[in-house]
């Protein structure tokens, strides 16, 4: 049963790394904020499967602050670049 | 005063949720309780102006939060489903026509437009971009526009959905 | 194997399909916009189905053992995967709004009316 969750959670580590290499190339600013969500939402996603897999609810807690933080910054990211801060 | 009592409500009812099962008074312990009263009055004061800073409270009748629950795995859920078949299918064919249109969305509250631009992101094919604020209107990035729309100055909202008919959801849920 | 477990693996893989298509997407389109339509509708899709198989395994977990961290672990999961589904649309509109206005035009694109009205 554990193996399926550790599966998916390697998976989605994966997914990570090819979200990075947009990061890495993406020729305009829009395009590595976006790479740079994609990366946030895949690291909540597997932080709550990881709350199974050692059994620890305070994983799927910093999960959802995590959510809310990386919010506010892509917020502000999306300010500054249409030029309004 | 209607402001502080909402936000520190919905702060005590957020805390409440978060710390369920942590004791015998209910579900929580005395000490959870007292401390979610006093961290909910602190939230109330200082955020008051930010939550109701429309001076409207339509969201707070039982029967509108009883459709928007109904809204969100309904129809809303439908539409996210085939969104993302659409997704799918534009990502592995790489059939796109894109371009940005004007959509008229017939709504006049803030909480309105709000509700339809989240749900035109998540709906098929179709992505906000931008908002004209004097009408209303949405501006539309849509992956595959159908022949003969590019022609279009404005596109009726209920012609975006195929299956539901969203925008008449949201006007009974926010106006 | 259960019809729980058949349940929650058929989530978890519906999840890690719907995440690598979105990824996927923003590697292979060719501009801002078409890509943010795969990053926000996909990976949004595929995080919530990966939520909902927590969701199931605690609700499960709980009616077969009677341990209330189980529960606890689904509201919990139920809460950021409702968080996650709301930031991700604001964010995309956000972003999208900002790469219009710095400038950033769709480029393959049959007509522009955001360009036209200059706003």
């Amino acid at each position: 049963m554990i193996d399926a969750w550790i599966l998916a959670v390697l998976c989605l580590v994966v997914l990570m790394v090819l979200a990075t290499v947009r990061l890495v190339i993406g020729p305009t600013a829009p395009d590595r904020v976006i790479a740079l969500d994609t990366v946030n939402t895949l690291v909540i996603a597997s932080m709550i499967l990881l709350g199974v897999v050692y059994k620890e609810i305070i994983f799927v807690d910093v999960a959802i602050v995590y959510g809310l933080l990386s919010f506010v910054s892509t917020l502000y990211i999306a300010k500054y670049i249409g030029g309004e801060l | 005063m209607i402001a502080f009592l909402v936000t520190a409500g919905m702060a005590f009812l957020l805390y409440l949720v978060l710390t369920a099962g942590s004791g015998t008074i209910g579900l929580w312990s005395l000490s959870e309780l007292v401390m979610g009263a006093l961290l909910a009055l602190l939230t109330g004061l200082v955020a008051r102006k930010f939550l109701c800073r429309s001076e409207s409270y339509r969201l707070l009748s039982p029967l509108r939060l009883l459709l928007l629950l109904v809204y969100v795995p309904g129809p809303f859920f439908i539409e996210l489903t085939k969104a993302n078949l659409d997704v799918a299918y534009r990502v592995i064919t790489m059939k796109i026509r894109p371009g940005i249109v004007r959509v008229h969305s017939g709504l006049k509250t803030d909480l309105g437009i709000f509700m339809l631009a989240n749900s035109i992101t998540l709906t098929p094919g179709t992505l906000s971009v931008g908002i004209d604020e004097e009408t209303n209107d949405l501006f539309i990035h849509n992956i595959n526009i159908a022949e003969g729309d590019e022609k279009r100055e404005v596109i009726e909202s209920t012609e975006l959905f195929g299956l539901a008919n969203l925008p008449a959801w949201i006007r009974r849920i926010a106006e | 194997m259960t019809a729980v477990e058949i349940l929650i693996y058929a989530c978890l893989a519906i999840g890690v399909v719907f995440n690598s298509l979105g990824v996927i997407g923003l590697l292979r389109f060719p501009d801002v916009y078409t890509r943010m339509h795969a990053t926000t509708k996909a990976t949004t899709f595929g995080s919530i189905f990966t939520s909902l198989a927590v969701i199931v395994y605690g609700f499960f977990m709980f009616l077969s053992q009677a341990d209330s961290q189980y529960l606890i672990l689904a509201i919990h999961a139920f809460l950021a995967a409702a968080c996650l589904a709301f930031t991700n649309a604001v964010s995309a509109h956000a972003i999208a709004r900002a790469a219009h206005r710095s400038g950033i035009m769709p480029t393959p694109a049959v007509v522009d009316r955001l360009a036209e009205a200059k706003l």
